[in-house]
């Protein structure tokens, strides 16, 4: 069991009641344990008909014809539909803007050309999906095959091969961040240390994949939309302005949705087609994406090849860094491809004081699918980079990685910090954080059981990662579609409480810690407390759930919203009592004086709101409110993990042994739903590390295009890990809280590939891209180690003796 | 993740199964569907007919013979890595067995299923050659025994003919030798990147004979003669040598996870853990 005993019950911030800081189950669990939720899929409505897409087999060609007579043939089917029957149908839309930004059209149906396996091409809709997926294999396309653009690096080349020819570039932009003196920091430089190291593409592979069901009411002319996605408002509007539907006639609702990890703050061609077609026939459709389509044509992540140069003192100074990125973007773009990158490059600091850097980030074409967020979305792409450039300064200069790291931190004190990429740190304590970890692994004793090892033939290794990270996205100005978040708090007549959150939670749990947060400000009980999201019908317009902010940004937006209750209860009950509202408390259901001498019930005041024949004079009845929060900045969660590894250098498998994970996300409103999120978080990032990459082959097919090949970790892949946390409150928000979503991911990663590298040391090896699979691993061995055999092991072990 | 059309038959019986096999060429047996409904869902596999056997009594069972164990085609992993029958008297099979997929797979998936898809990483075959094994089949010209090393032809391909049944494996005792499964797990599939499976029995100090089967390395199982033949007779300080001869004439797969070259090192590794492991458990004579 993961260890939290310390941070419990301190956790309450400025709360008034007992309800935060408690292990409070989730209420969301017991219909989904039980399978009596609904998901898209789950979805049946009167007269609904099937949709399957027909998709690219090729990465890049030019689409000669399309024949859908024996499709249309096909008992049972109702449409086939083509790029050029969607006239008017505007394209899929990119929020991301950078300056100089080539953006390619992105037609929902490919139109001419296909650029990417997957793209879809035609669409089909049958009475059932059976027929609607036996027209699909027969829509016949003829393609001519054009070379592919699959290598991001070889796309730079002059004579490259072009994804869009318009643009007579695989460039689709470079994005420079410079600050302070980087030529000083590199001429003062004692020691330079370089690296190119690579963020390989991942696929999200969220549990449930997309789903979109529409159903248009031609005589009240209303367009409903369920989606499985995390951003139900921005999707509404953007299916109006796609389909030029005025956005009062589009409803969007999400179901359950089954995970998302960033792949579903999006919008696709299908959420533009599947109401289209519904609109077209009269009739609902129901499109369910296959694991394979998810695998092809649902935003892939990461995907970054980072040139880096760390100018050092000899104490182990950092004086400055250089960084030459370049990310693959894919094809097209989805929301946000172009600007994932760039939040890279605002974090690349990570918790260093590191006055001077010159980065640059070159987004590039390829004929693949769009990458974009993912769980970290940018920054464990930095995380990872600095950490191993940290390592391998250490490495270099004969320092531990715990001094070098130290060396480098800002001071508590130092807080708000300005980073030299031009971010401020809200408040943090990265030295408690690592001292917290190093006690718990062990330090010491790991360090002395690896030099004795070594001189054994075993390859013990610990790699650290601390790290910090941009959650609580944040302020509208430094987001492409707001920042803000929206929460309207109703006490109902029965004094039963409704909170609509413009939040999308999709595994989160905030059904369960929004109630936590309001029952805990009215002194009532969290079964008392409803809280509603993902209908836009019913929820005043939000922004969603992404980048770890439905608690800080959405979270505080609840907090205000019950707060502008409490004064005008405050203010009905000292009216009730005949006293001045001042310093009254909610608690026990009640609402008394500070000194408990006189009360009023918390039902009494309710009903005198919803009867209003005893409001105090010229006092409007009912009890909602509303509360756009619009935050200052964004969060920092930080924290240090350590993880002790065994690679087996027979054949080049690691065994994670140990993992400690010190997490710093603020106040934390339930300690038992974070744990969830930092175990989650980290497993997935020791996938990133050890297990999962999208592999395509030269001519750009998708290798990796099932779960038989991509290699998701499962539960026997997983160490125990052990868990603790710190509790640094954010000023950024009432509730000091900071958010937890992501900083699993981005912490664990880097802490596994450099504790790979600690074990094989011995051998001089000083970096391997992930992920490490064996075979990698075991090559690289193998290139460190001299034949013959026999004198194999002695000269590994001669030279750990040496570094001993 | 949709499958194309196709007819569905739940005979009674194995003659049932037979006749329906031979009216329907092209129909597929169905036995615990784990590797054939996810072909036919990706429409890699389109079957105008499934016959499914589950329906036909007494195909799964675990049973002492006498001079071996017979174990019916329909018997589950699951039952086979947890038999009783199969620890004390030949628990290779179990082993094996147990190394297979996860639950649901184990509890589903068939010996006869896996036998008869013969995929190249499958855990069973290397099990079955080791223990030269029997292979019962039925046929509409009767009862057919076929010896493990004459039953795998190639990838995806058996000495099975188009309307032939397997009803039965048979599997010698083991007892007084020892035996070890050593699998290289694939971390995506669970299937064996490389699998070696071994008998080992012993005399005094010296290895008496070792059986090495091999899944994995090549597209189709093979017994590793070159290590077997180096091992007879010989102290156990001999194991290391003769394994890296795992490999010998042996053409491997690759793919993105693992390279023919990792693939061929790889069966030296495992075959050696797998003699060491199966020695230390054999009984000398
Ligand atoms: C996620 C997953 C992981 C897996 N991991 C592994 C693993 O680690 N190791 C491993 O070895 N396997 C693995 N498998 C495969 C699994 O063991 C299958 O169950 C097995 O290969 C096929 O057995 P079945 O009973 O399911 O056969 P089915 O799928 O029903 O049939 C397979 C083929 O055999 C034929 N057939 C079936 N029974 C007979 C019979 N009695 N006579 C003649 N022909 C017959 C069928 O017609 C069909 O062609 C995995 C499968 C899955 C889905």
């Amino acid at each position: 069991m993961p260890r939290n005993g310390k941070a419990n019950g301190k956790t309450n911030g400025k709360g008034s009641g007992h309800w935060i800081g408690q292990r409070f189950k989730r209420k969301e669990d017991p219909r989904l344990i039980q399978g009596i939720s609904h998901y898209a899929d789950d979805l049946r409505l009167p007269g609904m008909l099937h949709c399957a897409f027909v998709r690219s087999p090729h990465a890049h060609a030019v689409i000669r014809s399309l024949d859908t007579a024996s499709a249309r043939s096909v008992p049972g089917v109702v449409a086939v539909i083509l790029a050029q029957d969607l006239e008017g149908v505007g394209n899929v839309p990119c929020a991301g803007v950078l300056p100089d930004l080539k953006t390619p059209a992105h037609p929902p149906l490919a139109r001419e050309r296909v650029r990417y396996v997957g793209e879809p091409v035609a669409a089909v809709v049958a009475e059932d999906m059976y027929a609607a997926r036996d027209a699909a294999e027969l829509v016949q396309v003829e393609y001519d095959p054009l070379p592919a653009v699959v290598d991001m690096e070889k796309a730079l080349a002059k004579d490259a091969d072009l994804v869009h020819q318009e643009f007579k570039t695989n460039v689709a932009y470079v994005h420079p961040l410079k600050n302070g003196d980087i030529k000083g920091a590199f001429k003062r430089a004692n020691r330079i240390v370089k690296e190119r190291l690579v963020n390989q593409r991942l696929a999200p592979v969220s549990m449930e994949p997309r789903g979109v069901v529409a159903q248009y009411l031609p005589g009240e002319r209303t367009l409903t939309v369920w989606s499985s996605t995390q951003i139900p408002h921005l999707l509404k509007t953007q299916i109006s302005l796609m389909l030029g539907l005025p956005e009062t006639s589009v409803r969007v609702v999400t179901p359950e949705v089954g995970g998302g990890f960033g792949s579903k703050l999006n919008v696709y061609g299908e959420e533009a087609v599947v109401p289209w077609l519904a609109s077209k026939l009269g009739r609902p459709v129901k499109w369910i994406e296959t694991r394979r389509e998810n695998m092809q044509a649902t935003i892939h992540g990461r995907d970054q090849i980072a040139y880096l140069e760390l100018a050092l003192k000899r104490d182990g100074t950092i004086l400055g860094l250089r960084a030459r990125i370049h990310a693959d973007l894919g094809a097209y773009y989805q929301l946000l491809t172009p600007v994932i990158p760039t939040l890279t490059a605002l974090l690349i600091t990570g918790c260093y004081k590191i006055p001077a850097v010159d980065i640059e980030i070159t987004g590039v074409l390829t004929n693949k699918m769009a990458t974009d967020a993912y769980r970290g979305a940018g920054r464990p792409e930095a995380t990872y980079v600095i950490e191993r450039m940290v390592d391998l300064a250490a490495r270099e200069l004969k320092m531990d990685p715990v001094e070098i790291r130290r060396k480098n931190f800002p001071k508590p004190t130092e807080f708000p910090y300005n980073t030299s990429t031009g971010v401020i740190y809200d408040s943090a304590n990265y030295q408690m954080s690592l001292k917290r970890a190093l006690d718990l692994a062990g330090y010491t004793k790991l360090r002395a059981r690896q030099k004795a090892g070594w001189k054994q033939g075993k390859y013990y290794g610990i790699g650290l990662s601390t790290y910090v990270e941009i959650c609580g996205m944040g302020p509208s100005s430094a987001m492409p579609a707001g920042g803000w978040e929206s929460a309207t708090v109703r006490v109902e007549p029965t004094g039963k409480v409704t909170v609509l959150t413009g939040a999308s939670p999709h595994g989160q749990g905030q059904e369960t810690t929004f109630a936590q947060l309001v029952a805990d400000r009215f002194g009532l009980r969290p079964e008392d407390v409803a809280v509603i999201h993902g209908d836009t019908a019913a929820v005043p317009y939000g922004i969603g759930t992404f980048g770890s902010r439905a608690t800080a940004v959405g979270g505080t937006a609840v907090y205000y919203a019950t707060e502008k209750i409490k004064s005008k209860m405050s203010a009905i009950a000292a009216h009730l009592m005949g006293i001045k509202p001042d310093g009254l408390v909610f608690g026990n259901g009640k609402i008394a004086t500070k000194d408990k001498k006189k009360s009023v019930g918390f039902g009494e005041v309710v009903s005198a709101a919803y009867m209003a024949r005893t409001l105090p004079p010229g006092m409007e009845p009912g009890l909602e409110a509303t509360h756009f929060f619009e935050p200052s900045n964004f969060t920092y969660p930080f924290g240090a993990h350590v993880c002790s590894v065994e690679v087996d250098p027979e054949t080049g498998e690691t065994k994670i042994e140990k993992y400690v994970a010190v997490d710093d996300c603020g106040n934390v409103i339930n300690p038992l739903l974070v744990d969830g999120q930092i175990h989650g978080g980290i497993v997935q990032g020791l996938a990133q590390a050890l297990y999962e990459e999208v592999i395509y082959n030269e001519d750009g097919q998708l290798v990796t295009g099932s779960l038989m090949d991509y290699a998701l970790p499962k539960a026997v892949h997983q160490p125990q890990f052990v868990l603790d946390r710190t509790v640094t409150p954010s000023p950024v928000n009432p509730m000091g809280v900071k958010g937890v979503g992501e900083a699993g991911t981005i912490g664990s990663c880097p802490a596994v590939v450099n504790a790979v590298c600690d074990a094989l040391s011995p051998l001089g090896i000083k970096h391997i891209d992930m992920p490490l699979k064996p075979e990698k691993v075991w090559r690289a061995i193998q290139k460190a180690q001299t034949p013959p055999a026999a004198g194999k092991r002695s000269r590994a072990q001669s030279r750990a003796r040496r570094t001993a | 993740m949709i499958p194309a059309a196709f007819s569905y038959e739940s005979p009674r019986t194995l003659k049932e199964a037979l006749a329906l096999l031979e009216s329907n060429p092209n129909a597929k047996l169905l036995a615990g569907g784990h590797s054939l409904l996810p072909a036919m869902k990706l429409r890699l596999a389109t079957p105008p007919a499934l016959i499914d056997l589950g329906r036909i009594p007494d195909l799964n069972y675990i049973r002492d013979t006498g001079d071996h164990l017979a174990i019916g085609a329909l018997t589950p992993h699951a039952a086979v890595a947890s038999s009783e029958l199969l620890h004390r008297m030949s628990p290779l099979l179990a082993e094996a067995a147990d190394s297979i997929g996860d639950v649901q797979v184990r509890n589903r998936g068939t010996i006869g299923g896996s036998l008869a898809q013969a995929h190249p990483n499958a855990d069973y075959p290397a099990a079955i050659l080791a223990l030269d094994a029997e292979i019962v089949t039925l046929s509409r010209t009767g009862e057919h025994v076929i010896p493990a090393r004459e039953f795998f032809t190639g990838m995806f391909t058996t000495a099975l003919s188009a309307n032939e049944i397997i009803t039965e494996v048979r599997v010698p005792k083991t007892t007084g030798a020892g035996a070890a499964y050593k699998k290289f797990a694939h971390p995506a599939s669970g299937y064996a990147v490389v699998g070696v499976a071994t008998v080992v029995r012993k005399h005094g100090n010296a290895i008496e004979s070792a059986a090495i089967g091999i899944t994995g390395v090549s597209g189709t199982p093979y017994r590793a003669t070159a290590v077997e033949n180096a091992l007879r007779g010989k102290p156990a300080s001999a194991i290391a040598d003769a394994s890296r001869r795992a490999a010998d004439g042996i053409e491997a797969i690759g793919d993105t996870f693992a390279s023919p070259g990792y693939r061929r090192h790889l069966a030296m590794v495992f075959t050696r853990r797998a003699l060491e492991t199966a020695l230390a458990r054999a009984r000398a004579k």
